[in-house]
């Protein structure tokens, strides 16, 4: 019975991603403990070295199981030369471990390819293998003294590629290929590949001549003279090129990573789910069953006696159901090490490129949050490191002068706050250099040369479509395309971005995000006979209005004066120009809301009641509403809208200055919402 | 007799379109049936803040937040007393979904495009936009619309003020 092994592909892709990701993670480590023990005194911690090597063991073993032979062969590899670490043989230095970064990132594409059915980059991973075993000659000639580390030129790979075309008389001069080619694998590593494309058919094929050639690849510290000799014999009678090849290896590392972190992005479609996760959802599930038979068991015969037990019996019924919403949408939340864990190579490889030298620290990585969120958020994080590593941190010596220690400090903290999940991106580079971006703004024509702008609208400004202010384009970064888009991604996920930046000190972005882009806990409330959804995040609390607190400055608009605080009085009623129940203030309640740290009351007919809605957005089929973030199904069926508060205040902003329009109907005044379809909208 | 069956509907394929009559302020008018999704009763509605007065509200189709829009206000007639006979077409425009109130659908008919002709210009016309075409049936006028365009909820603004149509047809 032949059993179908691609049920087990998926698995096993999986396993190996995870593999890779432990290897990356620990080879980084490697090179930290090696740094910092300094140059001479490496001796690598066994620990790590053998969870490398358990990693790249079983991504070897799986993949030759299911038949994934470039995998296995390029593992192999890879495998070997960690043995040799492992075995002390060779040491770990900045070069090896960075070559070693390099053999994951190619077992990694390899590993995509073999998913995707796509071919990999083959020229790069083979140069990379070379490499690879090249290593092995290199650590056996030269004396283990840990100079390798010190003197990393000293050791340039040679590497040869011989077109050898003997002719086909060659075998009457008594000469034999066969020979050359022995002599020459004793030079150095061979890779040899016939050219059979000159034989003749078999009834023409003249034994005593010979058709082939040969394509030799040699590795190894051989001179060319060497080579040379060994077909001096037979120089008249071949062609021969021995041609030198020069590594191509500093190309590979950025592209590639880019290029396997996207295309894994693009795939993550399953999700692992702890088992504690899945136990407590089958517990709830278990409790709904038994809540629904004792229910079903009580209607079967139901008397008025009984009619207590029955709303027992639905409260119940409520909890287990309320349980298990929230037991699966915890299966969703993932921690965010999964999007932070891509970090520290990005700052390894980054750092190198630019010549600097950063130490990136991470906390809170066990935060948890959607899943989707985290797939969408990827990038931008990936972008903002990126922007403070290129932007923020000075190089070296810059920093020294600047009375900082060589090392920068790119910090990464993650928290949860009220219902949001907060990421801070800090680093104590030079901060945003408002001069120059507001010079570069002008350059643009973003803004008028001679635009008054606060400090904070200066720092808004990266955020604009097109604007950067990096001299030179580079693959890092620089083609001002960035900014904006982090900031559009972090919105389309409910969420905002903001900066705190100090010149010299270093700039912190702050990004907010919701737990979770399905559901929402809101409070219902009324104005007129419309009912509306407050999110519960947005609210400090609600109060009934005192008179003699409300007071009306002339220009329109009324404030309330709140424990010695004065906030802008929204009526919802004539925001959304509906008829409310009454506009009499003592009527209604007053709910203090607040939004990207501004406060406002809103007074509205009256409060409902707090409930869970699903949300649903209202762009799919219609579009983007003023002051409404999205629909929800209430209870009956009916479409009740949810309120954007952070819209609110803005809409109550844009409208103070115009008089309230006649109350007929709830939605007259046609021509006033025109122009009024900000841009940015949260 | 199942193949000539076949051709006969092959040919009018071919040479005809399909539309959904209704009827809106006693003119007729068509959209093409392949856009219509569904035909349903009048239901309650969610209004949506500061939306222009044709814009009904939204309406919960099977969990689905789908726009309504009344097409008497749409082309500036007067609104209507809702009777058992006015319902809401659920249109689909790839893939979005909107809802167009009407007095009452009528038919379903093939129009060759032969029997259809392009609207004529003429004075006062401000909704000639919506218009793809017009056609002969039985003898009478059928405004055979162009609903793409009336629903497309990013083209709400600029058509805000929509005029009067069928007063000058």
């Amino acid at each position: 019975m032949a059993i179908d092994m691609r049920q087990f592909h998926q698995t096993f892709f999986e396993e190996s991603f995870e593999g890779l990701t432990v290897m990356e993670a620990e080879l980084l480590r490697l090179e930290r403990t090696a740094c910092a023990g300094g140059q001479d005194t490496v001796s690598a911690d066994p620990e790590i070295l053998n969870t490398i090597f358990r990693s790249a063991h079983s991504i070897k073993g799986g993949s030759s199981t299911f038949g994934f032979g470039d995998v296995a062969a390029f593992a192999h590899v890879l495998e070997s030369r960690l043995d040799a670490l492992r075995d002390g043989r060779s040491l770990p230095d900045r070069r090896v471990v960075g070559l070693l970064l390099l053999a994951v990132d190619c077992l990694r594409s390899l590993i995509i390819a073999a998913k995707t059915g796509k071919d990999a980059d083959k020229n790069a991973i083979e140069a990379v293998r070379l490499q690879l075993e090249n290593l092995g000659i290199e650590s056996g000639v030269l004396p283990v003294t840990g100079k390798t580390s010190t003197q990393p030129e000293a050791s340039t790979t040679t590497h040869w590629r011989i077109l050898f075309r003997p002719n086909p008389r060659m075998f009457c001069t008594g000469n034999d290929p066969l020979r050359i080619l022995r002599e020459l694998a004793g030079l150095g590593k061979l890779k040899t590949t016939a050219d059979v494309s000159g034989l003749p058919s078999w009834e023409q094929l003249n034994p005593e001549e010979c058709y082939l050639s040969w394509n030799v690849e040699l590795v190894g510290s051989v001179a060319r003279e060497a080579i040379a000799d060994v077909f001096s014999w037979v120089l008249d009678d071949c062609r021969l090129d021995i041609t030198s090849k020069t590594m191509p290896v500093p190309t590979l590392s950025q592209r590639s990573v880019a290029e396997a972190v996207a295309s894994i992005d693009a795939h993550t479609d399953t999700l692992r789910v702890s088992v504690p996760k899945v136990d407590a959802l089958i517990n709830t599930v278990g409790e709904l069953v038994i809540t629904q038979t004792m229910l079903s068991q009580l209607t079967a015969n139901f008397t008025f006696d009984n009619l207590s037990k029955l709303f027992a019996g639905l409260e119940q019924l409520e909890r287990n159901t309320r349980e298990l919403q929230e037991s699966v949408m915890r299966i969703r939340m993932l921690p965010l090490s999964f999007a932070f864990n891509r970090l520290p190579r990005l700052v390894h490889d980054m750092s190198q490129k630019l010549e600097k030298k950063v130490e990136l620290i991470i906390s809170g990585e066990q935060t948890e949050i959607d899943k989707t969120v985290i797939d969408r958020l990827i990038d931008p994080l990936l972008h903002l490191v990126r922007n403070s590593l290129d932007h923020g941190i000075e190089p070296p010596a810059e920093r020294v002068a600047a009375g900082k220690s060589q090392t920068g400090t790119i910090e990464l903290k993650a928290y949860q706050k009220s219902g949001n999940v907060i990421i801070e991106i800090r680093d104590d580079g030079r901060g945003l250099r408002h001069d120059r971006i507001f010079a570069k703004a002008v350059e643009q024509g973003l803004i008028p040369a001679d635009a008054k702008l606060s400090p904070d609208e200066i720092s808004e400004l990266i955020f604009h479509p097109g604007f950067s202010t990096a001299v030179t384009v580079s693959d890092i970064s620089g083609r001002g395309v960035g900014m904006d888009v982090v900031r559009s991604n972090i919105h389309s996920l409910g969420g905002n971005v903001e900066i705190a930046s100090q010149a010299g000190q270093g700039a912190c972005f702050i990004v907010r995000l919701p737990l979770t882009l399905a559901i929402l806990d809101g409070l219902s409330l009324q104005v007129g006979t419309h009912i509306y959804i407050l999110p519960l995040v947005s609210i400090v609390e609600s109060v009934r209005i005192v008179p003699d607190q409300v007071s009306r400055p002339a220009g329109g608009g009324e404030l309330y004066g709140l424990r010695k605080e004065y906030l802008p009085l929204l009526r919802l009623s004539d925001l959304f120009h509906v008829v409310p129940r009454s506009t009499d203030l003592t009527q209604g309640l007053l709910v203090i809301v607040e939004a990207d740290g501004k406060k406002a009351g809103l007074y509205v007919d009256d409060l409902l009641g707090q409930q869970q809605v699903v949300i649903k957005n209202l762009e799919t089929h219609y579009r983007k509403v003023d002051g409404i973030s999205a629909a929800t199904i209430l209870g009956d069926g009916t479409v009740a809208m949810i309120l954007d508060v952070t819209g609110l205040i803005r809409m109550a902003h844009a409208g103070a200055t115009r008089p309230t329009p006649a109350l007929h109907g709830h939605i007259q005044d046609a021509g006033r919402h025109t122009g009024t379809m900000a841009p940015t909208i949260n | 007799m199942q193949t000539a069956r076949v051709l006969q509907e092959k040919t009018l394929q071919a040479n005809a379109e399909q539309f959904l009559t209704f009827r809106l302020d006693g003119q007729e008018y068509g959209i093409a049936i392949l856009k219509v999704q569904e035909i349903k009763g009048w239901d309650k509605m969610t209004p949506i803040p500061n939306s222009p007065p044709y814009v009904k509200g939204v309406l919960n189709l099977r969990g689905v937040i789908v726009p309504v829009f009344d097409l008497r206000l749409r082309f500036g007639l007067p609104e209507a007393v809702r009777d058992a006979f006015t319902v809401i077409i659920v249109v689909n425009i790839g893939g979005r979904l909107a809802g167009i109130v009407v007095d009452a659908v009528s038919d379903v008919i093939n129009i060759g495009a032969e029997q259809q002709c392009a609207a004529p210009e003429y004075e006062g016309q401000q909704n000639r936009e919506f218009i793809m075409g017009l056609a002969q049936v039985d003898g009478k006028l059928l405004i055979l619309l162009d609903i793409d365009r009336m629903v497309n909820p990013e083209a709400l603004d600029k058509t805000e003020t929509a005029a009067p149509v069928a007063a000058a047809l």
